[in-house]
């Protein structure tokens, strides 16, 4: 097997509180290996949100060790946890999380300008990435123009224009209605078919019966770790 | 370059956003750049007009003051002792090698009647090339001539603004019958218009006759050989200073000044008068953009404060930014670049608004006003710079958000 693309070691973190302090993780350890397509699930304060921040560099470990790609993260600096984000990891928000001024296609661009060394074809990947997510006829809209699901469809295009290692989603279906939640599943679906890592965050099951591999916590700590072989039928490979 | 060209265009874009809000944070620095332009257009106009009256004097000119004096502990101010003489005069056109012409003037003041109209005013006894020393020229009739100073002929050389006085407009001055202090004279010239001197005093506002017709008929004798002043030119403009030095060293010797001991004559240059009265344009000049400095330091305090409300609107964009990649530098870069295009369209603004300022009020107030490349160059440069100072605060405060805060801010 491949070498694992997360990999925690009795992760902890631990907030500072007025007086007591609150142990959102209290040691996990799991490896998440390239091409899974995989669902952190659990009760809100189960500790999931800390973990998908913290596995997707926007925040640091108080103890253990964090290895992203093999390399280790658990202590690097804001800067080097941003050019991580901006070359290995895609992300996918439950409200979608565009600029409201700037057009879907502008939007799509937006890793790509802080993207070391600079890129210059900027136009034609992120039509390209449009084009992936369906949405090439919508570029110039503004996503007040657009639907939720359109604009979900417009924030994947983002994480997958830097071709990331990885894409981590944060509920991506919450604020959508049954059926778009479903074609957005569906997107996503193809998108590990192509070979993609993926990680949900949710706490709807349905969400989570759509990938091969749940985790559970609960109270910070992994409390159930299943694998299923194939997925419920969501998709049709 | 992508990137700045981009964050360029997003700062425009943001602004363009909220345009009543961008236009009033611009007002502060339009104001204070407009005023500063407007001021230091107006302190140079001032000077630069001071400078031309101060050279219109005369030509390559130092001027000659007997000292003060002094009874008992009372000190007068220059030339109430008067201590020079027409010898002084002549030794310094005999003895001083950068000497080009030598005049003097002893003043009385007087009243003048012509036919039934009188005016009072200072006649100044003077010699034949008194004109040459002021480079000032007649323009009607003629000047004293050595021929009149020799005879101490009963003529007289009127200052335009005596003349328009004592005659009707269009009425022929020059052979006219005056009478100065009962005593008869004729009018043999009228000098050209001069205007003001740096003073305020009217240069034109004088009567010129022969020296000895003075000191015999208008002031009598009891100061034979005294003047009030000595104006020498200098052979050219670089010689002025030596010219100082040469009557200086004469005139101690001659009257026996020592040492330590204070001069009792004064001699200025024309120079020096620039100077002091550019010291005192330039201090208001200073004073004024001070002021307008002050209302660009508050224009700045507005584009701080707007800044502050923007990064707080911003920061879920600020927290997306940060999620895709930015660094904290590249945060810290936008809202710079933010505050730096407020300031500096409003310094642009400010600027066409303080030239357009400069020009109106040389046309209609008359005041002459001197726009240079380089106070436009300064303000535009300087309110890029204040966008940088007072951008900084608040760019910084946007780069050190916490992303995953940044991105639950509602």
């Amino acid at each position: 097997m491949d070498k694992p693309v997360i990999s925690f070691k009795g992760a902890k973190k631990i907030y500072p509180m007025a007086g007591e302090s609150v142990e959102a993780l209290r040691g996990v350890d799991v490896d998440i290996y390239p091409g899974e397509f995989l669902a952190i699930m659990g009760p809100s304060g189960s500790g999931k949100s800390t973990l998908m921040h913290i596995a997707g560099l926007l925040d640091s470990l108080t103890e253990g060790k964090y290895l992203f790609d093999g390399e280790d993260v658990s202590f690097i600096s804001r800067d080097k946890q941003a050019d991580i984000r901006n070359r290995k990891i895609g992300f996918i928000f439950q409200s979608f999380n565009l600029l409201a001024r700037c057009s879907a296609q502008e939007n799509v661009e937006l890793p790509m300008l802080y993207r070391r060394p600079a890129e210059s074809n900027l136009h034609e990947k992120s039509m390209e990435a449009l084009r992936t997510v369906g949405m090439e006829n919508r570029a110039s809209h503004l996503p007040a123009q657009l639907s939720g699901g359109q604009q979900q469809r417009v924030a994947i295009a983002r994480a997958l224009i830097n071709s990331p290692t990885l894409i981590m989603a944060d509920e991506p279906t919450g604020n959508l209605d049954t059926k778009t939640g479903k074609e957005i599943m569906n997107t996503l679906a193809s998108l590990h078919e192509e070979g993609i890592t993926i990680i949900i965050v949710t706490h709807d099951h349905e969400v989570g019966q759509a990938t091969r591999r749940r985790i559970f916590l609960r109270d910070g700590l992994i409390e159930r770790d299943e694998r299923q072989a194939q997925s419920s039928g969501l998709t049709s490979p | 370059m992508n990137i700045v060209i981009t964050m360029i265009r997003l700062a425009i874009r943001a602004l363009l956003a909220y345009k009543v809000r961008s236009l009033l944070t611009m007002l502060g620095i339009i104001i204070g750049i407009g005023s500063v332009i407007v001021m230091i257009s107006v302190g140079r106009g001032a000077n630069e007009s001071i400078q031309k009256q101060i050279q219109s004097l005369g030509a390559n000119m130092l001027m000659i003051f007997s000292g003060s004096s002094q009874s008992g502990g009372v000190r007068g101010g220059f030339g109430s002792a008067p201590t020079l003489t027409i010898r002084d005069a002549q030794a310094i056109e005999k003895e001083c090698p950068s000497t080009l012409n030598v005049t003097y003037v002893l003043g009385a003041s007087t009243q003048l009647v012509a036919g039934k109209k009188n005016w009072g005013t200072r006649s100044w006894g003077t010699t034949a090339n008194y004109n040459l020393v002021r480079d000032w020229q007649v323009k009607d009739g003629e000047f004293i001539t050595e021929q009149h100073f020799r005879s101490a002929a009963g003529v007289a050389v009127l200052g335009s603004s005596v003349a328009e006085n004592l005659f009707e407009p269009g009425e022929q001055a020059v052979g006219q019958q005056i009478r100065i202090k009962n005593v008869p004279f004729r009018v043999i010239g009228i000098m050209q218009t001069r205007g003001r001197t740096p003073s305020g005093q009217d240069n034109d506002d004088t009567v010129l006759v022969p020296y000895t017709t003075m000191s015999r008929k208008l002031v009598g004798d009891r100061l034979p050989g005294l003047v009030h002043f000595i104006m020498v030119s200098a052979q050219s403009q670089a010689l002025v200073e030596t010219l100082k030095q040469e009557v200086e060293e004469l005139l101690r010797q001659r009257h026996k000044i020592l040492p330590g001991m204070t001069d009792d004559f004064t001699v200025r240059t024309l120079d020096e008068y620039a100077n002091m009265a550019g010291k005192t344009t330039n201090t208001m000049t200073m004073l004024l953009t001070a002021v307008a400095a002050i209302s660009l330091l508050v224009g700045g305090i507005g584009i701080m404060n707007i800044m502050l409300v923007s990064v707080t609107e911003r920061t879920r964009e600020i927290g997306i930014r940060m999620a895709v990649g930015a660094r904290s530098r590249d945060v810290l870069v936008q809202f710079l670049v933010e505050a730096m295009v407020i300031s500096l369209i409003g310094g642009i603004l400010g600027t066409v608004i303080g030239v357009a300022t400069a020009i109106a009020i040389s046309a209609l107030a008359g005041w002459a006003t001197i726009i240079s490349l380089d106070s436009i160059l300064l303000a535009t440069l300087f309110s890029g710079a204040v966008g940088i100072f007072f951008g900084f605060y608040p760019a910084r405060k946007a780069s050190r958000l916490d992303p995953i805060e940044a991105l639950r801010y509602e």
